[in-house]
């Protein structure tokens, strides 16, 4: 199955970028992916359907990345069959994306790593509570059972474990080191902590109301998938969301990624034994956030985007006094980047630290903020841009070094091409309504939302039910490739390090959970 | 080193100017009222339960100079040992749902349980499921619920003050 054949075969799909569809065979699923991975795509993520109500089948979904599209791959098993190919051998975080569709919709992959992921023992083994035939309010009494981590042997070998409850004020999750002295010689995360059913929540709403789930999938981007939930239902009732509207969304957008951003560099600081940076980045946050308050009503955007549009339609002062903080806000962040990068003893512990190289990167499937601190310079703003992006474009930014140090890099960077862009939208905001009706929708469509958060892509797909309802939906978070990636940067670093390196990456365990 | 130290002054203390509805817990009238509370500072220690990390964004938050919460004898503690005061966001899941449970009795009592956030509160749009066992409240006693979607950093900090006020559940119970 080359790309040309796929071409000829493949329908588009309702979304806000180019997506295109193919209904594939056993074998066709297989030759697509080798295709996809010749041609440079990577599999952005996998998720199954419980169809035996609709056609007796098991279906499964593969979205590939390409420079300037979206592929999503569909396969139907024959009746009464769950097994399919597995796609582990050419994309690394196939496996734990396989073991997922496994946990809940008990359709496996026919190789790769055979223990559960998601099902720590709340559920029991032989129950798959994203079935049709599986009540929602289903509960069971946990049963755990140790976890068979890979054990590394040698002389001098020894294991600590972290978690799930860290240290800090953040997410919960496991991670087994294995060490010789202090050199760290693998690192294998557990994750799933925070898996609150997310998916067989959504099943229970109405297409209307899902944008309020997708918003609380992960909450340090509840705009970008707030964003990309209403893009996927809007392109499935050929909605065009106002121009106010759209500016708006993209200026929230970026208020998020700037916000992100300021938080991380100053933990960043802080973990390199700079509390200085800390103090500063976090006041400049601060500041931020009570500008939201003002024009949005509300410091963090939850349900901000909603289809149609926005649900507040900030005043013209509110706008000027946010215009006004950002300007104060820029100028603060490059004082600060200077110091930052004059600071010899912050760049002693930033430089050659938890380094990942650009093949490995592209291997692994790195996206995002990630990915371009490795040299690949993907930004779904620049490669498919939707609107308003197409109208004002991003300057990607990238740094090919890969360490830490890049990754702080790429942050003030990003900082200040997302306050730019604020900037000139802020000082020619569109006028008008911010929200439209939707029109009704009939069941059985599938539209994809793709936005490029905080982190890298973030996708949504969208199948409508009968009565309004959600017969499906799908949420992708960038960490899901990027735990791969700080699994590898740590190694051959000291343990103490891995604080540092763990924050540069920042990310995500409910978005990865789900 | 010249430079830092110049930003320094220039930033000055910006817990000075705190948000109106904190007018009345300055700095030093909580540090008195805990210190008569505890005769030291106040511990707290966070669990999230299964939170989407909105309102740990919150919590950490009260660390930034604008609210300044060490400076008024609260600290964070990296181990529920050594803590008085537990916060817990999310709705449990059932994956969580034993190290809270752990985290809880590790606790030297009295201790004190605040639910921080809608979904500690009541499950919020997570509701209860297969994966989900709903609000906090489920599976340990708590003193005190802050509402929100994340509750803001002074909501957070009332609690924490008020709820040191009267004994703790799990002495009562």
């Amino acid at each position: 199955m080359s790309m040309d054949t796929l071409e000829h075969v493949a329908f588009r799909l309702p979304s806000n970028v180019t997506v295109s569809r193919v209904a594939l065979d056993a074998e066709g699923w297989r030759r697509a992916a080798d295709s996809m991975q010749q041609a440079g795509a990577g599999l952005l993520t996998l998720w199954g359907s419980d169809d035996r109500d609709r056609d007796g089948h098991f279906r499964i979904h593969a979205a590939y990345l390409a420079r300037q599209r979206l592929w999503v791959i569909d396969h139907a098993m024959p009746t009464g069959t769950t097994v399919y190919p597995s796609l582990a051998t050419l994309f690394p975080v196939a496996d734990r994306l396989q073991r997922a569709v496994r946990d809940l919709l008990g359709m496996h992959a026919d190789g790769g790593d055979g223990r559960p992921w998601l099902r720590h023992g709340g559920w029991p083994e032989s129950v798959f509570p994203l079935r049709r035939d599986v009540d929602p309010a289903q509960a069971h009494a946990i049963e755990s059972s140790a976890y068979p981590f890979v054990r590394v042997s040698g002389d001098g070998v020894h294991e600590i474990p972290v978690g799930p409850v860290h240290a800090g004020t953040i997410e919960p999750g496991h991670f087994r080191f294995s060490l010789v002295g202090e050199k760290v010689l693998r690192l294998e995360p557990r994750l799933g902590y925070t898996h609150k059913g997310v998916a067989k929540r959504f099943e229970s709403m109405r297409l209307h109301d899902g944008h309020r789930l997708a918003a609380r999938v992960c909450g340090d981007s509840t705009v970008a998938f707030g964003w990309a939930y209403c893009s996927a239902l809007e392109s499935m009732t050929a909605t065009v969301v106002p121009p106010r509207a759209v500016t708006l969304r993209a200026l929230a957008l970026e208020l998020e990624r700037v916000a992100n951003h300021l938080g991380d560099l100053g933990a960043l600081g802080n973990d390199a034994g700079l509390a200085f940076g800390l103090t500063q980045f976090s006041a400049l946050k601060e500041r931020l956030l009570r500008r939201h308050a003002e024009a949005f009503g509300q410091r963090y955007l939850f349900d901000l985007v909603i289809p149609g549009g926005v649900s507040v339609d900030p005043q013209a002062l509110a706008l000027d006094a946010l215009a006004a903080e950002l300007a104060s806000i820029e100028r603060d962040v490059r004082e600060l980047r200077t110091l930052y990068t004059d600071h010899a003893g912050l760049q002693d512990r930033l430089q050659g630290t938890g380094c990942v190289g650009q093949a490995q990167a592209r291997a692994l499937g790195a996206l995002g903020l990630v990915a371009r601190a490795c040299g690949l310079e993907h930004d779904l703003r620049a490669d498919m841009p939707w609107p308003p992006y197409d109208q004002l474009t991003p300057i990607v930014a990238a740094c090919a070094d890969g360490d830490v140090a890049a990754r702080v890099k790429v942050r003030f960077a990003e900082a200040l091409e997302s306050l730019r862009l604020c900037r000139q939208w802020l000082g020619d905001m569109p006028t008008g309504e911010v929200c439209i009706e939707l029109s009704e929708t009939g069941p059985g469509q599938l539209g994809i939302g793709l936005i490029e958060g905080w982190r890298g892509p973030v996708m949504v797909a969208l199948e409508s039910g009968i009565n309004g309802g959600i017969r499906r939906c799908h949420v992708h978070d960038p960490s899901w490739q990027n735990w791969l990636l700080l699994e590898w940067a740590v190694l051959n670093n000291i343990v103490a390090d891995f604080p540092l390196i763990n924050k540069s990456f920042n990310l995500s365990y409910s978005g990865h959970d789900g | 080193m010249f430079d830092i130290l110049l930003r320094i002054q220039r930033t000055g203390s910006l817990s000075k100017t705190r948000p109106h509805a904190m007018k009345s817990a300055t700095p030093d009238t909580l540090q008195a009222k805990l210190h008569k509370t505890y005769g030291r500072a106040l511990c707290i220690r966070h669990v999230d339960a299964g939170s989407c990390n909105g309102c740990e964004l919150e919590i950490q938050a009260l660390g930034n100079p604008y609210y300044n919460l060490e400076g008024t004898g609260i600290h964070f503690v990296a181990s529920p040992r050594h803590a008085d005061l537990l916060l817990v966001t999310g709705p449990v899941s059932v994956n969580m749902e034993e190290a809270l449970r752990r985290t809880y009795d590790a606790m030297p009592t009295p201790k004190w349980v605040i639910a921080v956030g809608d979904c500690a509160a009541c499950g919020g749009i997570f509701g209860s499921s297969y994966a989900s066992r709903g609000a906090v409240d489920n599976i340990i006693p708590v003193d005190v619920v802050v509402n929100g979607c994340p509750p803001s950093p002074t909501a957070l900090l009332q609690a924490i003050v008020e709820v040191t006020a009267s004994a703790p559940r799990s002495e009562r119970a």
